[in-house]
C-alpha cells in the first residue's frame, strides 16, 4: 500500500534521512523505533508532505505522492496525528473533529456522511462525546490525544500516521489508545505507521518494525523478533543497561 | 497428496514485492555491517563505497566479494556483527584446508533458520505426522541441527541418529517406522546397499521421503535412490557460512531448488572474472544474506556451480530456482585445459544399463599429458565372459564419456567394494598430478 524507495530528506544542510526504503502492506501496523534524532518523525513528515524529500520515491497505492502538497496527500487517504496532539485549543471538541473533515465539506459527499463519521468517532471515544461542547484546551492530555486521533479519522484515511501518541500519558490511557488502534485495523482495515518512544508497547501492537539510527534503517524485522533482539532491547527497551559489553 | 506451503506470504510474493523487501533488507544489512564489522568497513572504504550508494538491487554488484579467506583472516570472531554475548550458537567448518571457519547465530537467527528449513521440508512433503530420521553428523556441522530444528518447527517427530553405524540406522528405521530420511545422497545409497546385503526389502520400510544434501548429486542418482528405496528423493541447498541448510530446496516439481529470496539474494558470476552473469547462465553462485543478525554475509562466493531460473514454477512459489549444483568451482578438474566436473561423468555412468553407482576418477600426468581414468566397480551385469564383449562395453562407455566432457578417458573395472564407501561426503576424484 505504501512504498518508500531511497528517500533522502534534508533540513537545510542537515541530512536527516539517508537513502531510506520501507513499505507497509494493507492492514499492517508498522512501528519505527530509534533514538531521538534518528529520523522517525521526519519519515512521517516526509510521507505526509510536510518536509518533502530531496530525492527518492514514495508510492501510495501505486501512485507517486512525492510532489504533492500535504492537503492533496490527505485527500488521497493519508492522515497524520502530529506529535504533541496539536489540537485547536480555543475551539470546542466537536469543532476540532469537524475541521478534520474540512476537505470533505466541499466534495460531493453529503454532510450526512460526515455526521455519521462523527458518531463513529464518538463511539470509539465516548469521552469525547461527553465533552463535545467543551474547549479542547480544557481536556486532559489523554483526551486531547483521543481528539487528535479522532480528528485525523474524520478525513477517512486508509493510512494513519501516528507520532508518539503515548507521550506523557498514564499507562491506562495508553492502553486505551492502543486498543482503539488495534480496533481500527481490525474493523476498518486501516493501515498504521506508528512512531513511539514506548518501543516495547509499540512492538507488542505492531506486525513489523524498522529500526532507525542516524537517519538510516539498520534493521527490518517482524515485531516479535525485534523484541528478542538484544541490541534493540539494550538501546530502546531499557534492558541490560549495566551489562553493555564491547568487543 | 496435497502440497503445502509453509510461509505463503514469503514464498508466493509478487516479484515486485520481493524486490522491494530485498532492497530494504539489503540497505539495512549494508548499514549494519558497515557500522559493526571492521572487515566490511575496510573493504568498502578501499573501493570508496558508502552504504548510501546502494540504491537498487543492481548496485549490489558494486560491493566487494567475501571469500573463505576473509573468514580465515578474521578467525575466529572478526566477522561477527554482534558482540559474542548475543550469540547463542557457534558452528564451524572442518578446517581440512587450513584454519576452520567460524559462524555464529543469535536467538533470532536460530528461529529464522528453523523456519527456512521448515519451508523446504514442507515443500518436500514433510508434515507434523512424519518421523524424521536424521543421519547427518551432529556436532560442528550445521546440517543435522538445521534439519532437526526445521522438523521440530513443523511438529514432526525427530530421531537424532547422527551419522554412521549403518546397521543400527536400518534397525531404527524399521523399528521406529521412520518416514523421512535425512542424510547425504551417497549415504542413502550406502543404506540401500547394506539393506540388500542384509536381505531387507526396502518396500517393507515406512520411508516415503528423503531430504538429501551436503554434496552435489545428479538427476540419475536421484532416480537410482528413488528406485531402490521407494521414496521421493529431494534436494536442498545451503552452506554453513551463509546459514547452513535452508538457502534453497526442491518443491514437489523437482525442477530446481527454490531460493528463499526474502532471506538471500543470489547472483551468478563468472568464477574467473568475477563478472555478474545474466539469468540462465552457468557460473558460480554468490549469496548475500538479508536477515542474519550475528553473521551477515555480503556477496559470499560459494564456489558452487549452478544457474538460476526466474520462470514461474507450477507449485505456486514465485521464488527463483537454482539448478542442482554441478560441482564446485574448486572441485572442477582441468584436464588437458578442459573444465570437467565429476557430476558430468556420473550422469553418463548412471545412464548406462547395469552400471553400479560406485565410481572414482583418477587424474594423473604421464610426461606432459594429463590422463583420466574412470574406475567402476564390476558387477554381474557388466561382467562378460567373452573378452570381445567386455572390450566393446568399455569402449562404449569411454565413447559416451568423451562425447560429454570432450576429453578422452580410460574406463577400468575394479573389484566389487574396492572403492571406499562414504559415510559423509564421497571422495570422487583422486588427483595424482604433482602440479
Amino acid at each position: 500500500m505504501l512504498k518508500l524507495k531511497n528517500i533522502n530528506t534534508y533540513y537545510g544542510q542537515v541530512h536527516a534521512l539517508k537513502t531510506v526504503s520501507m513499505h507497509l502492506n494493507k492492514g499492517e501496523i508498522v512501528t519505527l523505533i530509534g533514538a531521538n534524532g534518528a529520523g522517525k518523525t521526519t519519515i512521517l513528515n516526509t510521507i505526509s508532505g510536510i518536509t518533502p524529500p530531496r530525492d527518492g520515491e514514495i508510492l501510495f497505492e501505486g501512485e507517486g505522492i512525492v510532489k504533492l502538497p500535504p492537503d492533496r496527500i490527505v485527500r488521497r487517504g493519508v492522515s497524520q496525528v502530529p506529535e504533541g496532539r496539536q489540537v485547536f485549543k480555543p475551539l470546542s471538541v466537536e469543532d476540532n473533529l469537524e475541521l478534520g473533515a474540512y476537505l470533505r465539506y466541499r466534495s460531493r459527499e453529503g454532510r450526512g456522511e460526515i455526521r455519521k463519521d462523527l458518531e463513529k468517532v464518538y463511539e470509539l471515544f465516548p469521552r469525547l462525546l461527553e465533552r463535545r461542547k467543551q474547549m479542547a484546551g480544557t481536556l486532559s492530555g489523554g483526551e486531547q490525544q483521543m481528539l487528535a486521533i479522532g480528528r485525523a479519522l474524520m478525513a477517512k484515511p486508509r493510512l494513519l500516521l501516528l507520532d508518539e501518541p503515548s507521550m506523557g500519558l498514564a499507562p491506562l490511557v495508553v492502553q486505551e489508545i492502543f486498543r482503539v488502534l488495534e480496533m481500527l485495523r481490525h474493523e476498518h482495515g486501516t493501515t498504521i505507521l506508528l512512531v513511539e518512544q514506548n518501543a516495547k508497547a509499540a512492538l507488542k501492537l505492531a506486525d513489523r518494525g524498522y529500526v532507525l539510527e542516524t537517519g538510516k534503517v539498520i534493521l527490518e524485522e517482524v515485531a516479535s523478533e525485534l523484541l528478542e533482539n538484544k541490541e534493540v532491547q539494550r538501546a530502546y527497551l531499557g534492558r541490560d543497561k549495566k551489562e553493555i559489553w564491547e568487543r | 497428496m496435497e502440497h503445502q506451503i509453509w510461509d505463503r506470504t514469503h514464498e508466493c510474493m509478487p516479484r515486485e514485492d520481493i524486490e522491494q523487501l530485498q532492497l530494504e533488507r539489503l540497505q539495512a544489512t549494508v548499514n549494519r555491517v558497515y557500522k559493526s564489522v571492521t572487515c566490511y568497513r575496510n573493504k568498502f572504504n578501499e573501493l570508496g563505497i558508502v552504504p548510501e550508494d546502494i540504491r537498487s538491487l543492481s548496485d549490489l554488484s558494486r560491493l566487494p566479494f567475501t571469500t573463505k579467506d576473509d573468514l580465515r583472516l578474521n578467525y575466529p570472531y572478526g566477522m561477527f556483527a554482534v558482540p559474542l554475548r548475543e550469540v547463542v550458537r557457534i558452528h564451524s567448518s572442518s578446517g581440512t584446508t587450513g584454519k576452520p571457519t567460524v559462524v555464529g547465530y543469535t536467538k533470532n537467527d536460530i528461529k529464522t533458520w528453523s523456519n527456512l528449513v521448515a519451508r523446504f521440508m514442507t515443500a518436500a512433503g514433510v508434515t507434523h505426522d512424519d518421523v524424521v530420521q536424521i543421519a547427518f553428523g551432529y556436532g560442528m556441522f550445521t546440517g543435522a541441527f538445521g534439519l532437526h530444528y526445521g522438523a521440530e518447527t513443523i511438529g514432526a517427530s525427530v530421531i537424532p541418529m547422527s551419522a554412521g553405524n549403518t546397521e543400527k540406522q536400518i534397525m531404527i528405521m524399521q523399528d521406529y517406522k521412520s518416514t523421512a530420511l535425512v542424510c547425504t545422497p551417497s549415504y542413502a545409497l550406502t543404506l540401500a546397499d547394506r539393506m540388500e546385503k542384509m536381505g531387507i526389502d526396502s518396500k517393507s520400510l515406512s520411508l516415503k521421503v528423503g531430504l538429501f544434501g551436503g554434496e552435489p548429486w545428479s538427476e540419475a542418482m536421484r532416480r537410482e535412490i528413488e528406485g531402490r528405496l521407494f521414496i521421493s528423493a529431494t534436494d536442498n541447498y545451503g552452506l554453513s557460512e551463509v546459514i547452513g541448510p535452508g538457502v534453497a530446496g526442491d518443491c514437489h516439481c523437482k525442477n530446481g531448488m527454490h531460493i528463499f529470496e526474502d532471506a538471500f539474494i543470489p547472483e551468478i558470476i563468472d568464477p574467473e572474472t568475477g563478472e555478474t552473469l545474466p539469468p540462465g547462465n552457468v557460473g558460480e553462485l554468490v549469496l548475500t544474506t538479508l536477515t542474519k543478525e550475528a553473521f551477515p554475509m555480503i556477496r559470499y562466493r560459494t564456489r558452487d556451480i549452478t544457474s538460476l531460473d526466474y520462470t514461474q514454477c507450477a507449485c505456486g512459489r514465485t521464488l527463483v530456482r537454482m539448478k542442482k549444483t554441478m560441482g564446485r568451482s574448486d572441485d572442477m578438474i582441468i584436464i588437458k585445459g578442459v573444465n570437467v566436473f565429476p557430476s558430468q561423468i556420473e550422469e553418463v555412468l548412471f545412464a548406462i544399463e547395469g552400471c553400479e553407482p560406485h565410481y572414482q576418477l583418477v587424474v594423473d600426468r604421464r610426461g606432459s599429458m594429463d590422463t583420466l581414468e574412470v574406475h567402476i566397480e564390476v558387477t554381474e551385469n557388466i561382467f562378460f565372459d567373452e573378452m570381445k564383449k567386455q572390450r566393446s562395453f568399455l569402449e562404449m562407455v569411454e565413447k559416451r564419456i568423451e562425447s560429454v566432457i570432450q576429453v578422452g578417458a580410460t574406463v577400468r573395472l575394479v573389484e566389487p567394494n574396492s572403492i571406499p564407501r562414504s559415510e559423509g561426503k564421497a571422495q570422487r576424484v583422486i588427483d595424482r598430478r604433482s602440479l
